[in-house]
């Protein structure tokens, strides 16, 4: 049985398109992809992710068991501090990325909705008996609100001044009267919010907002247009372009593995692979003619010999391009190389480029 | 959803239009709407001979890529070059405008195997 969140009637109202998606049934686009990714870059968008993992963690070795459990270094953060980081099992390979938030004598930790079971499981396997562990998903709902025109919107909502939380920083305050944990993050490029709130609150938050986004044309924004803005700021997703299969090194997340820290679950292999050297790397390409490369189309050198595989791909709309992330042999990961991409028998010329795609995000 | 009554319809979401004995065919409003924006199309030239079933086109969207398969057997006569400039055609105007190719139907007895509106519509409602 499929679950919803607190904003399914808000979808079908909408008119989104209800897809199944990690258990939940949610909307995959509403008025169009496009034109979705195109009002965030421009305004403002929501999206419902609730369907996300929230889970507390608290006690006085939390700091030391999400240390433990994951690749950066939560000992960095400061009070209502986020930080970006990833699981890791003791081969390299990963669990699943996440975000981690330092809170007053507790830690949240937001997961993949797809991963979120499998990650309870890693977790309290891994966690001390005197670590608190609690599963929020259910009670505390989240909205990501995101695009150039967000604190605009929200500011005059909120009861505490927005323009004082940083990137990756966070606040408790009110939105709508709704006591909301708002938080300057998101997964798209752009500056915007994730509000954290009773799930109670779901649907007059949903239209508290809309109201207040009217005059910036605010919509919400589905799967489909969320999966185009992270692609073109090359953020990666789980499932696609990383895996178990797949380490942070390669994937050019070594600025969230702290291979310095004393320990944490794959370490010393992770460390090994860095000695060694890497085999591929996950590498940004667009391509230059008319061609939209997709998931799993191999990825050649233009004499011919096969280098990697096409991670996520798609038609950027806002650089007008096919655009991809794949794994490809590290001679060839240099930006400015010419490789080419197998779109179905068609060999279509590419060039590995210097990420983000999109150039011109609101968050710098 | 619309399905106009006067097409042939296939399950792999084409419809035909007949007229005479050539049949003009795009895909339908239920295709377009899960394929999601049409970024681009490519046809098989001009010409072409193609076989009931075989790709005559591939259309790339924002959500997938989809080949086009020809409601029947006959010879590519004519392709619409608006929605090769304006590939939104598809999506705005599936049945007009975004129209595919032309096909001069090369056996007229295939096209009684097409679906009508009402089994077609059965089949993009399930």
């Amino acid at each position: 049985m499929l679950k919803k969140t607190a904003f399914f009637n808000k979808h079908v109202e909408a008119g989104g398109k209800i897809v199944p998606f990690a258990g939940f049934e949610m909307p995959i686009q509403y008025k169009g992809i496009t034109q979705e990714v195109n009002r965030v870059r421009t305004t403002v968008g929501v999206f419902d992710v609730a369907h996300m993992g929230r889970v507390e963690v608290s006690g006085e070795k939390a700091l030391d068991f999400i240390n433990e459990i994951s690749t950066n270094d939560a000992s960095k953060l400061e009070l209502f501090q986020a930080q970006y980081s990833a699981m890791c099992y003791p081969d390299g390979g990963i669990v699943d990325d996440i975000l981690v938030y330092k809170l007053e004598g507790k830690w949240w930790i937001v997961i993949n909705a797809a991963n979120k079971d499998k990650d309870i499981k890693w977790m309290l396997e891994h966690k001390p008996a005197d670590v608190k562990f609690v599963d929020l998903s259910d009670e505390i709902t989240q909205l990501a609100i995101q695009g150039p025109k967000t604190e605009a919107v929200l500011q005059p909502l909120s009861n505490i001044d927005l323009s004082k939380i940083g990137y990756y920083r966070s606040a408790h305050g009110t939105i709508a009267g709704i006591p909301t944990f708002i938080a300057r993050t998101g997964y798209t490029g752009e500056d915007g919010f994730e509000l954290y709130f009773p799930a109670n609150f779901g649907i007059k938050m949903w239209d508290e907002l809309m109201k207040a986004g009217k005059k910036f044309e605010i919509e919400p924004i589905g799967l489909g247009a969320r999966d185009l803005l992270r692609l073109e700021m090359k953020y990666t997703l789980y499932g696609n372009d990383i895996s178990q299969y797949t380490n942070p090194l390669e994937a050019g997340l070594g600025w969230i593995t702290k291979l310095d820290k004393p320990k944490f679950v794959g370490k010393e292999v992770l460390l090994e692979k860095k000695s060694k050297g890497l085999a591929t790397k996950l590498i940004a390409f667009t391509m230059a003619g008319i061609a939209i490369p997709r998931q799993h189309y191999k990825i050649r050198t233009p004499n011919g010999e096969e280098i990697g595989e096409v991670t996520s791909g798609n038609f950027s709309p806002s650089i007008k391009k096919g655009i991809g992330l794949g794994y490809i042999k590290l001679a060839y990961t240099n930006p400015g190389t010419k490789i080419e991409v197998d779109c179905r028998g068609k060999f279509e010329p590419a060039e590995v480029v210097t990420p983000p795609f999109y150039k011109n995000a609101s968050h710098k | 959803m619309e399905f106009p009554e006067n097409l042939k319809y296939t399950p792999t979401h084409e419809w035909l239009k007949v007229e005479g004995d050539k049949g003009s065919c795009g895909i339908t409003d239920f295709a377009q709407s899960e394929l999601s924006d049409v970024v681009f199309v490519e046809f098989k030239p001009v010409g072409t001979k193609v076989e009931k079933g075989k790709s005559v086109g591939t259309i790339e969207a924002v959500k997938a890529v989809s080949d086009i398969f020809a409601p029947v057997s006959g010879e590519i006569i004519e392709v619409n070059t608006k929605v090769t400039t304006s590939p939104d055609l598809i999506n705005k105007s599936p049945y007009n405008d975004g129209w595919l190719v032309k096909i001069k139907i090369a056996n007229s007895n295939e096209v009684a195997t097409l679906l009508s509106k009402t089994d077609y519509e059965k089949l993009a409602h399930h």
